[in-house]
């Protein structure tokens, strides 16, 4: 219980924190959305197969931006010496882990939250139709990523390069990730059938499931002060 | 340590020139493909090697993490660098084979795909090498990525079979009927590049043991 209760307290800090700060979701929310426009230049207004890379240029402006809010958001701990002192506190390590995880997974979602609907008007798709399906992969996908991505800013924030070391580990190990969430929402926005995408919301799922207990077993052993 | 060394280094010796005339003048010319089919010997032994000495990375991370004995560490550093050498060659020898044979020099089938996205996370495991000052960070951090790195790379495979046989292969290799002569010329050279590949890796280890206990000395003396 006690376990449970630290990854809440470091989540309730986290938010808490950025409320105050508003650093992280903003900066990720405006990249997001700049990544959305951008990439609209790829094709010639009203194309027919904008369709088909929709959920593509979705999922890359939640990777990039994601990228970005996960540097941000470990270098507040590491300044000012603050992952230091919660690693040194009498708590399971892993916790603590977990609790940044789950903090940048609320980070992400809400970040999720405002720039899916704009998304929606700017490229006229609409994630209705298979509702709670598109909401699985995003959940399914969004954590994963934060994952992932939180264990390798622990790790690229202590080396020289610093930011520029969390995408070039982080973008090889997650592409059956992207690659599972962008066919499986594909298959959502054109209405294909359902039961094509499973296979993809198992990887997801199998992709999770694997890395939360590998990160579990690993990280005390990885991380210490 | 060293009499098996010797050994090891006299069997490569002698390995390599015998698969050399394996590949080139005991195995039939292929009746399709001409020459260039010779390329086949040496792309799949550094192919094998390559996942080999990835799988050895990954291993001594293992142990490195339950036992805090930094000679893993040392293996699992030398071993990512030997893979990467082998990996790189299977991804230079894999387009000059496919651009005559298959009329294009890249196609994104599973096992290439899965080859280049292995050779980056290996990229990046030796560049989070050179990255971190502190040795025991380095050696925890590295054995991490040797961890998940490894256990990714079937999980990328099979994504992207599946992403595959959405949009059907086109450019299958068919597989499977390898002359007998061939097969032996391949057997013969992957037993020669894994004596390589051994030999490699004790050279390399002892060096990066021998670096480590610089760097020990140096820190002690305060240099």
């Amino acid at each position: 219980m006690k376990y449970f209760k630290t990854i809440f307290n470091i989540v309730e800090k986290d938010i808490i924190l950025e409320l105050k700060a508003k650093e992280v979701i903003n900066s990720m929310l405006i990249f997001a959305l700049l990544v959305v426009i951008v990439f609209s230049f790829i094709f010639e207004p009203g194309a027919d197969y904008k369709i088909d890379i929709a959920a593509g240029i979705l999922w890359m402006a939640i990777i990039f931006s994601g990228i970005l809010g996960l540097n941000k958001s470990m270098m507040n701990e590491v300044n000012g010496g603050n992952l230091t002192a919660l690693l040194l506190a009498p708590i399971d390590r892993s916790a603590i882990f977990f609790g940044k995880t789950f903090s940048n997974f609320v980070f992400l979602l809400f970040m999720e939250l405002i720039t899916i609907p704009i998304y929606t008007i700017f490229y006229d798709i609409s994630l209705l139709n298979n509702f709670i399906y598109n909401l699985i992969t995003l959940l399914l996908g969004t954590y994963g990523f934060s994952l992932l991505g939180t264990l390798f800013s622990i790790i690229s924030v202590k080396s020289r390069t610093r930011e520029v070391m969390l995408p070039i580990l982080l973008l090889p190990l997650i592409i059956p990730l992207i690659l599972a969430a962008i066919q499986a929402m594909n298959i959502f926005i054109k209405g294909e059938d359902i039961v094509e995408s499973y296979k993809w919301l198992h990887l997801l799922t199998a992709f999770d499931i694997i890395f939360t207990v590998v990160i579990y077993l690993i990280f005390e052993y990885v991380i210490e002060e | 340590m060293e009499k098996i060394n010797r050994f090891i280094d006299i069997a490569v010796i002698v390995l390599i020139p015998v698969a050399l005339f394996y590949a080139f003048i005991y195995a039939p010319i292929e009746k399709e493909m001409g020459v260039i089919q010779k390329i086949f010997y040496f792309h799949v032994s550094s192919a094998w090697i390559a996942f080999f000495a990835f799988f050895i990375t990954f291993l001594c991370s293992i142990l490195f993490l339950a036992t805090n004995n930094y000679l893993f560490d040392d293996i699992a550093e030398s071993s990512s660098e030997i893979g990467i050498i082998f990996c790189t060659i299977v991804l230079i020898t894999g387009p000059i084979w496919a651009k005559p044979v298959w009329g294009v020099w890249w196609t994104w089938d599973p096992r290439l795909t899965t080859t280049l996205i292995l050779w980056f996370i290996y990229i990046g495991y030796i560049m989070l090498r050179k990255f971190v000052e502190e040795y025991d960070k380095r050696a925890k951090f590295s054995a991490a990525l040797g961890i998940i790195g490894f256990i990714d790379v079937p999980i990328v495979f099979l994504s992207i079979r599946w992403w595959r046989t959405i949009h059907p292969n086109v450019l299958q290799q068919g597989g499977g009927g390898l002359h007998p002569d061939m097969k032996t010329a391949l057997i013969v050279g992957v037993i020669a590049f894994t004596f390589l590949y051994i030999s490699m890796l004790i050279k390399r280890t002892k060096l990066a043991y021998l670096f480590r206990r610089l760097e020990n000395l140096k820190s002690s003396q305060g240099v």
